[in-house]
């Protein structure tokens, strides 16, 4: 089997993986649909929304999917100069964006709204959350690759390993599109 | 590995970032400017999103240039169905299941209620 082969067989099966992945985030969508208006007397959604904090948040994220898939279009040309900037602006918008979420997160909770108060602020931090811990992982999988790669090179072994890391973080900011809208935006409606 | 087709070109890059910031600012403004009543607002804001999944899919997660039987893409469909499966049944059986758990003296007035029933 050539590498080029193998890499396709090991693409589809982070797919795969991706795909196991949505099921999750699909629960945790249901289990925030059904509770968001459990919410025991305390803060409702509409009240926590803050809409241009928010729209930065979600242009942050979509730049650095952007971001991310200009350095891969110049990794897969094998243009180390110009792709490690691409990753390097795509790992500081990713972290911006985490520091922002947890700026929320640590906001609410000095409000005195954390995720023991009501059924919809436990739903509503292990959707945000989850998602949230996985933008950590994707940042420290890309930087942990960018260090491989200064030390091994542009190898089609890296290349491929770039493009599963690549996929995850696309695979990412569209989930974010769906927690943008449903529970932000939609949250803002009501 | 210099197979282009599999990652796109720039520009496609660019016509994706391109078109999902103008999705993602169009619903903004829906939503914060009150453009519409509040029931059509959640359609189209609904219908926003899912225009602007299928834009990063084409664009940025290349799910249409795939080669030879096009696994990923009968992987996802299959998957969706069962988010919707997922989804839409928690949210029938979560609403119905609040009207089984009342009492049975108080479930008249909120099935009234929410039908919009007036006494």
């Amino acid at each position: 089997m050539s590498i080029k082969e193998k890499q396709e067989r090991v693409t589809l099966g982070f797919w795969i993986y991706l795909m196991t992945d949505l099921l999750i985030f699909a629960v945790l969508f249901a289990v925030y649909a059904v509770l968001k208006e459990s919410t025991y007397g305390g803060v409702t959604i509409h009240e926590i929304f803050n809409p241009p904090f928010v729209l930065v948040e979600t242009l942050i994220l979509l730049t650095s999917s952007f971001t991310c898939g200009l350095a891969m279009l110049a990794a897969h040309k094998e243009n180390k100069k110009m792709m490690v900037p691409y990753f390097l602006v795509t790992l500081f918008l990713g972290i911006v964006f985490l520091a922002m979420e947890l700026y929320e997160f640590a906001h609410l909770i000095s409000e005195g709204h954390d995720w023991t108060k009501s059924a919809f602020l436990s739903a509503f931090f292990t959707l945000t959350g989850t998602h949230g811990l996985h933008i950590l992982i994707g940042v420290i999988w890309i930087t942990i690759l960018l260090i491989h790669i200064k030390l091994r090179g542009l190898t089609p072994t890296t290349l491929g390993k770039l493009t599963l890391a690549g996929l995850f973080w696309h695979f990412l900011d569209v989930v974010w599109i769906f927690i943008f809208t449903i529970v932000y935006l939609m949250g803002g409606v009501s | 590995m210099t197979n282009h087709k599999e990652e796109g070109t720039t520009s496609s890059l660019i016509i994706g970032f391109v078109l999902s910031v103008l999705l993602t600012v169009s619903s903004y403004l829906v939503v914060t400017q009150r453009l519409l009543p509040s029931d059509m607002i959640i359609a189209v804001v609904v219908f926003l999103a899912l225009l602007q999944f299928v834009v990063q899919a084409i664009f940025f997660l290349h799910l249409d240039k795939e080669s030879g039987p096009r696994w990923n893409l009968v992987i996802f469909l299959s998957t969706l169905s069962i988010v919707a499966m997922v989804i839409i049944g928690s949210l029938w059986i979560m609403t119905h299941l609040n009207y089984n758990m009342m009492p049975n003296s108080i479930i008249q007035d909120y099935i009234q209620y929410d039908e919009g029933i007036s006494k």
